[in-house]
């Protein structure tokens, strides 16, 4: 049962990864996006880590992809032309990409990983779930925590500041 | 199921990712492949917090999570900037700062 789920979900991320590569208009490359964050929301509940996938589905499949579905309406996702500015970008794009795998491959393989055939320990029922979560965040990485606030407070300011309507005097 | 599965995907999707940096010319789905590689080094973090069985993993993926929320923002910041100045939408075209 584990392995089935592994495996449907493994293919819906891998094909929404391959759909929003290959996909002409930016707003089905969006859509793909959106199949992809939630299958991966699957693998991480299989991996026991259920506050995790419930952030991934409610923060990333919901909000940041909203965001960029009114975006891509907004400035109209125009089809991407055909015509290349690099010469063979199309052929060379996808082998520094088989290369990139073929290195990331060697890196897992030499690594004589412990994760290599092994399920991991077996872990304790509250393995993952918020209250674990957030005393982690709380009580050890409290420092880590304050400054992703500050960090998405300072996005904020600067996504404002970037996508105002500038004043005629200003221009 | 062996963690190493997770791993081979997570390099997968994260090839895939950069492939698609390289190849397309349209600034939102390069950010949008932005968010593929970084949602293959969050399936690693996850993978290998299983494997070790803490969850200090867990919550460094949850910190990816919000860097990936920031640069999403300032992304579509920037992009409905340029849109407003008129200035084409391709990455390609885009070489006011070349030297």
């Amino acid at each position: 049962m584990e392995a089935v789920l592994f495996f449907v979900a493994a293919l819906g991320a891998l094909g929404g990864a391959i759909g929003v590569v290959a996909m002409r208009n930016p707003f089905y490359s969006v859509l793909a996006l959106i199949v992809h964050l939630f299958s991966l929301a699957v693998l991480f509940l299989l991996l026991s880590s259920a506050f995790l996938a419930a952030a991934q589905v409610v923060v990333y499949a919901g909000a940041v992809m909203v965001l960029y579905v009114f975006v891509v309406a907004y400035v109209g996702g125009g089809e991407e032309s055909a015509w290349e500015p690099i010469p063979g970008q199309r052929l060379f794009a996808p082998l520094l990409g088989l290369a990139l795998l073929i290195e990331l491959a060697i890196a897992v393989l030499a690594s004589s990983l412990l994760a290599l055939g092994t399920d991991g320990p077996d872990v304790k029922a509250g393995f993952g779930d918020p209250a674990s979560i957030g005393y982690l965040l709380l009580e050890k990485f409290l420092v880590p925590f304050e400054a992703s606030s500050i960090l998405l407070l300072l996005a904020a300011v600067g996504a404002i500041v970037l996508a105002q309507r500038r004043r005629e005097a200003a221009g | 199921m062996s963690i190493e599965w997770y791993i081979v995907l997570s390099s997968l999707l994260f090839a895939t990712g950069a492939i698609g940096i390289l190849l397309r010319r349209s600034p939102i789905v390069i950010l949008l492949c932005l968010e593929l590689m970084l949602n293959a080094g969050n399936l690693a973090l996850v993978a290998f917090s299983r494997m070790v069985g803490n969850e200090q993993g867990q919550v460094f993926a949850l910190v990816v999570m919000v860097v990936a929320a920031c640069e999403v923002v300032v992304g579509m910041g920037l992009i409905v900037a340029i849109f407003r100045r008129k200035l084409p939408l391709d990455v390609d075209e885009l070489t006011e700062l070349r030297g």
